[in-house]
């Protein structure tokens, strides 16, 4: 596959990539709908509500009641994707995407825009640090967060394809486009983005782009690191995590909760296997906090050094 | 404390306004517009009404601020700084690391912020645990909130609403911010709210509706809330104008969450220091 040269490449939020493919879905198939809750301008589906305004429905400040809403139209045969922010779509909805979507097993998708520690200025409230490892326990809940533009767009487009409820986490903020604009993606496949025997590091989402830099300068330190990007956390892609067991040490890098999230997906792979070492880089069980989102990753230590030091000292 | 006359917290709310401002201005993000339309009875609250001491912000016995509408954080910090809960410096420091003021009220890092809200409708049921906290340890504390019109669309507004009701907390007082915008356009575009008035109304509240921008009302309108202890909890909605103050603010849905460039704010400075107009 192709990475191409971070320096070199724009930098666009992974909300822009869902506003921009749900347009296409809901133009091939008018049972798309978008159901918003009065943040559809930050949300991006603004282009949206406007091409197809008889596939939009906007509920007001009433996320639980999107949830509920959603599920019904489900059962109806439509396919509403929720769209709000990170910290309402889990949290504030958690129980009836529980009650009303997983557990009878309907096609919602819940799509979600200021993932991780992204809203960074606007303070704890709004960064959702415990939303993929709160869905995940979820039974029939798929959850993924994508990497860069082109990736989020694909992974969009194949939940729209899969029956059942997907949750899909965007950036508020931008981050590095990584991908060609042709590069394939499946869901609950990890995307493999080197080969390495020394250290495997695991990434999703906008930690994808550290790890390939720590990656390249572990590489000039003589470190072979294999990379995976494993933007579907649940279901986990199984055998790249096996493989990363062969290599022996591993490093998860995540802009979430180190609890719950891809280091402790990965974490229950390694105990299970009963070999390999694991180091979990994400943010330390702590609140968000009103900072620049670069602070925010350095107080948490998700930085490409960190990813550099704790794969060296795991050698 | 000397409480104001209606002249003195007219400037009062000018200076707050300007306050709010210039913090999102500097921070270049927060929400202007529902600042400016709470002004006016944020103001009488923090210098008139409340029972408040800046000196002790913890103190037992203080009536409680729950600003449930917690993104207009930039107001009740403009009021905190004001009144001297926290240096006036501070203001510089909107939505920056290690700040006091965060992006929503934070009760663990700015004094004189009874709990934390960002998430929009949760602060009211805080309120009503407050209220009936007081109740329970025959206090004579009074709890307020502000509530925005939006806010209300949360089915846990109406929760809150009947337990305040059932519990009988006169100590309760609930501004309805009612300035007819939320984000994605006016509340009767999002999801029409009818009359919020009636409903709270309904729900067992005394209610009034009041002009939200004539202190002259407010002032009365808490005066009479003051005396009324007949088991009833209040909820005075206010008519307002979302951005009230700065011309090119005021009802435009674009200026939820935006701030203003330099020329922007050199115009909103200069028309908030000819005072409100009618
Ligand atoms: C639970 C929740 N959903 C969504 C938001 C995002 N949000 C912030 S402000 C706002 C609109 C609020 O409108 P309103 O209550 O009328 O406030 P005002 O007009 O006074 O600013 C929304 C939807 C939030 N903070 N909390
Ligand atoms: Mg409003």
């Amino acid at each position: 596959m192709t990475v191409l040269d971070l320096k070199a490449t724009e930098q666009i939020a992974t909300r822009e990539a869902f506003g921009d493919e749900i347009v296409e879905l809901g133009r091939n198939n008018k049972n798309i709908l978008v159901v918003d809750a009065d943040i559809g301008s930050s949300c991006k589906t603004t282009k949206f509500m406007n091409e197809f305004p008889k596939q939009h429905i906007n509920v007001g400040i009433a996320e639980q009641n999107a949830a509920g809403l959603a599920a019904g139209l489900a059962t109806t045969g439509k396919i509403p994707f929720v769209s709000t922010y990170a910290v309402f779509g889990s949290l504030r909805m958690a129980e009836q995407i529980r009650q009303e979507i997983c557990y009878p097993n309907l096609n919602v998708k819940i799509a979600c825009s200021h993932g991780g520690l992204t809203p960074a200025n606007d303070g704890g409230s709004h960064q959702a640090i415990e939303d993929m490892g709160v869905l995940r326990t979820i039974p029939n809940m798929t959850v993924i967060m994508g990497a860069d533009y082109y990736s989020t767009r694909k992974l969009v487009k194949q939940a729209s394809e899969m029956h059942g409820a997907v949750y899909l986490r965007f950036t508020r903020d931008k981050v590095p486009v990584i991908y060609d604009e042709n590069e394939t993606f499946e869901i609950g496949k990890a995307k493999q983005l080197r080969n390495g025997k020394d250290v495997a590091l695991i990434a999703n989402g906008d930690t994808v782009h550290l790890a390939l830099q720590a990656a390249e300068i572990l590489e000039s330190k003589g470190v072979s690191a294999q990379l995976l990007d494993m933007h579907t956390i649940k279901p986990i892609d199984k055998e790249a995590v096996l493989e990363c067991i062969e290599i022996g040490n591993i490093v998860t890098v995540e802009d979430h909760n180190i609890i719950n999230g891809l280091g402790s997906a990965v974490s229950e792979i390694v105990a299970e296997q009963g070999k390999g070492k694991v180091r979990r880089i994400g943010v330390q069980d702590r609140f968000g906090e009103s900072a620049p989102y670069d602070k925010l990753l350095e107080i948490n230590g998700i930085t490409v050094e960190n990813i550099v030091n704790t794969a060296e000292e795991m050698l | 404390m000397d409480s104001m006359t209606v002249e003195r917290l007219k400037e009062k709310a000018i200076q707050l306004r300007e306050t709010a401002v210039t913090m999102v201005y500097k921070a270049q993000s927060g929400h202007p517009g529902g600042s400016l339309s709470a002004a006016d009875f944020v103001t009488a609250l923090y210098f008139k009404e409340m029972n408040v001491n800046p000196e002790d912000p913890n103190w037992a016995e203080r009536d409680r601020f729950v600003l449930s509408k917690g993104h207009v954080a930039p107001i009740q910090y403009a009021a905190l700084a004001h009144k001297g809960f926290v240096p006036l410096e501070m203001i510089n420091t909107l939505r920056e690391y290690g700040s006091p003021f965060q992006g929503h009220p934070d009760s663990k890092k700015c004094p004189g912020v009874d709990i934390s809200t960002g998430s929009l409708g949760q602060g009211l049921s805080c309120a009503v645990g407050m209220a009936l906290g007081g109740k329970l340890d025959e206090k004579a504390y009074r709890v307020f909130a502000v509530v925005g019109d939006g806010e209300c669309q949360e089915g846990q507004i109406w929760e809150a609403a009947q337990s305040a009701v059932k519990y009988e907390l006169d100590n309760l007082v609930v501004f309805i911010d009612d300035n007819g915008l939320q984000i994605d356009g006016t509340t009767e575009e999002v999801m029409p709210n009818h009359d919020l008035e009636k409903k709270f109304q309904a729900f067992g509240f005394e209610t009034k509706r009041i002009d939200g921008h004539s202190m002259e009302e407010i002032v009365d309108t808490l005066d009479e809330v003051r005396e009324a202890k007949n088991g009833k909890p209040k909820c005075i909605v206010c008519n307002t104008v979302k951005g009230k103050g700065v011309s090119y603010m005021e009802n435009v849905v674009g200026w939820h969450g935006k701030a203003p460039n330099e020329e922007q704010y050199k115009l909103a400075m200069e028309e908030l220091a000819g005072g409100l107009h009618a």
